[in-house]
């Protein structure tokens, strides 16, 4: 592998380049150096949050019942913190370096800083899991006041914060050196337009978490006498809500990523998809409204605006991104040869290619589960049945742990050859993880949001009432999906730690990937080479797409169906007459 | 027929809607700035308005 200096033009840096043998795209060794240690940090703490999250799930079976409450509401809030923000921020880190010093074919700016952010991440991520660990800070991953955490707990989110804000300058930086020394001609690729579209979500999301955490440590240490509980949970909101928004573009970005180097698809038009992206900029983090909705003191109109308006045109905007990646995908494949009847593209699609499958998979689960029953949950009047039963962590496990946990699975097993240069081992192991993993999580999600549409709360230990004083009874039905809710965190946790064994493994004793062998490291795919897809502007050319069309049909049914089945359920809730 | 400085000028412009999607900063302030508005300071108004409880 060759490797050779060239300087930049903005302050005359020099930077070390190789070029991939199968993009030939010029890789800056920093930036490579980075998106390693990013990656590898996430996908230590997805493993731990993972053993957590099966914690949580076998206490909440009630036949098993494993934890006591003090150890259940300690491992909630460390699985909440560990996957929820640091697995998913340090891979977001990696991503927005990719899709920035990689894709545009330049230097990444600043990479001394871009360590100091990485360490400050590093810092931040053990400081709040050993206060978490202590005992003493079982506040869980909302963190509620007047629930108080020692100051460590929110000094350690901080520090993770600011780590994950300079990484976002660091990106927006290396959009200006690109742009200043030419490396692209015209507009961004997509996919780094859906990683800027992550970055502009994250910096309002760490700017919200500043405001309302600072003071909250103030509180903490006794600086600050009272933050009023209400205006916490708004403005945290802004941050706990907008941190997966982030998710949300990151993985539409990769979305549209995987199929553009394996199989070289195109979007079916570059402005229509950027224009969605768009939608998400502008809307996507009010979504975060709809975790008011039930608080008595905020008006109707700012309820009604903030989730049936104006979140509408960010769900236009995935509906967008719904149909253009399958489009996408058909049109590519029908350009393979695959043109008989209406699904030949579809079956003859790489199913034996993990980053393929896992995307493909993760597309699927986070529309069908993740953004129906997110619109569900965002509309005023049936909001009010599932608000804070579990039917809200069946929501989003859908879309993180189905969607976009899936989705950067996927992309690690194109990560795996084109950065760390390294083999996937286990190829026939590494088919199977992603149905594994999503079988889990769609599971999961389903059984927990069948458990809270029979009412079950969201974050109690014991839904018994073992040592209440007055005795409730949930129906038998809402102990058989926590069972299955458990027999399916099982499930997820195998396919979990399978990834990280593979991945692990891979980088550390995988065959060395070279130009030989490069195209056949990406995995089973129907091309010789890998396409240019990915780095450049160019729509699709067709609409001649009758298997998508017929795919958006059957989405539009099961939306408008569930939607209405749950107006249905809440006719019911409230018998008139 | 030889294209005319006007029509070369024509050829080249950028439409309004892709110099704002290529215009990174200014999406980073209407990111910001729109959830801004409509969420955060609209419903802190919303609850600095609640009496206080005596």
């Amino acid at each position: 592998m060759s490797v050779t200096a060239e300087t930049g033009i903005i302050g005359g840096i020099a930077a070390k380049f190789r070029t991939c043998p199968a993009t030939g795209l010029k890789v800056d060794l920093a930036a490579e150096r980075l998106i390693k240690a990013n990656a590898v940090a996430a996908i230590v703490f997805l493993a731990i949050g993972g053993v957590f999250g099966l914690l949580v799930a076998l206490t909440r079976w009630q036949a098993v019942h494993l934890l006591p409450s003090d150890l259940f509401y300690l491992v909630l809030t460390a699985h909440g913190l560990d996957v929820l923000l640091v697995w998913i921020i340090f891979f977001e880190i990696a991503v927005l370096y990719f899709a920035s010093a990689i894709l545009l074919n330049c230097r990444l700016a600043t990479p001394r800083i871009a360590w100091v952010a990485f360490g400050l991440m590093m810092v931040g991520a053990l400081l709040a899991n050993i206060t978490v660990l202590q005992g003493e800070a079982s506040v869980m991953f909302t963190s509620y006041v007047p629930l108080k955490a020692p100051p460590n707990f929110y000094l350690g989110i901080i520090l993770f914060a600011v780590g994950a804000l300079l990484g976002c300058f660091i990106f927006l930086g290396t959009l200006v050196i690109a742009k200043e020394e030419k490396t692209y001609e015209g507009s961004i690729p997509l996919v780094t337009f859906g990683a800027l579209t992550a970055c502009i979500i994250a910096v309002f999301t760490i700017a919200s978490g500043a405001i309302i955490l600072i003071p909250t440590w103030l509180w903490s240490l006794g600086y600050i006498s009272h933050i009023d509980t209400v205006m916490y949970k708004l403005v945290w909101w802004a941050m706990g809500h907008s941190s997966q928004q982030i998710n949300m573009a990151a993985q539409v970005a990769i979305w549209y990523a995987i199929p553009a180097i394996l199989l070289g698809a195109k979007p079916l038009s570059e402005k229509v998809s950027r224009s969605a992206f768009l939608m998400y900029i502008l809307f996507l983090q009010l979504a975060s409204a709809h975790h008011m909705l039930v608080e008595p003191g905020i008006s109707s109109e700012w309820k009604v605006f903030n989730t049936s308006y104006a979140i509408y045109l960010a769900v236009l905007g995935s509906m967008i991104h719904g149909m253009s990646i399958p489009g996408a995908i058909e049109a590519a494949q029908r350009g393979n040869g695959f043109t008989n009847g209406v699904f030949e593209w579809l079956r003859r699609a790489p199913w034996n290619n993990p980053a393929f499958a896992g995307m493909f998979l993760s597309l699927v689960l986070f529309g069908f589960l993740g953004g129906i029953s997110g619109v569900v949950l965002g509309t005023e009047q049936i909001n009010i049945m599932l608000h804070n039963t579990l039917y809200v962590p069946g929501h989003f496990h859908a879309t993180v742990v189905a969607g976009t946990t899936l989705a950067f699975m996927a992309i690690t097993y194109l990560l795996v050859p084109l950065i760390f240069q390294r083999e996937i081992i286990w190829p026939k192991l590494a088919k199977w993880q992603p149905y594994l993993f999503g079988l889990g999580a769609a599971g999961i999600s389903l059984f927990m949001m069948g458990a809270g549409t029979l009412g079950v709360s969201r974050r109690h230990w014991d839904i018994t009432f073992s040592d209440a004083t007055l005795s409730f009874d949930y129906p038998p039905a809402a102990f058989l999906m926590l069972g299955l809710n458990g027999m399916s965190a099982i499930l997820a946790a195998i396919g979990g730690g399978l990834f990280v064994v593979i991945i692990v493994a891979s980088v550390l004793f995988g065959k060395k990937v070279d130009a030989s062998n490069i195209v056949a490291a990406l995995g089973p795919t129907p091309q010789k080479q890998m396409s240019d897809a990915v780095k450049s502007y160019g729509n699709a050319g067709t609409f001649h797409l009758p298997g998508t069309y017929i795919l958006v049909a059957i989405f539009f049914t099961a939306f408008v169906l569930y939607y209405f089945v749950n107006w249905k359920y809440l006719s019911e809730l409230w018998q008139l007459g | 027929m030889a294209k005319t400085k006007s029509d070369a000028e024509e050829s080249v412009r950028i439409p309004p809607m892709q110099r704002l999607l290529d215009n990174h900063f200014l999406l980073l302030f209407l990111g910001v700035a729109v959830p801004t508005v409509l969420y955060t300071l609209w419903g802190v108004m919303e609850l600095s308005q609640i009496p206080i409880a005596e």
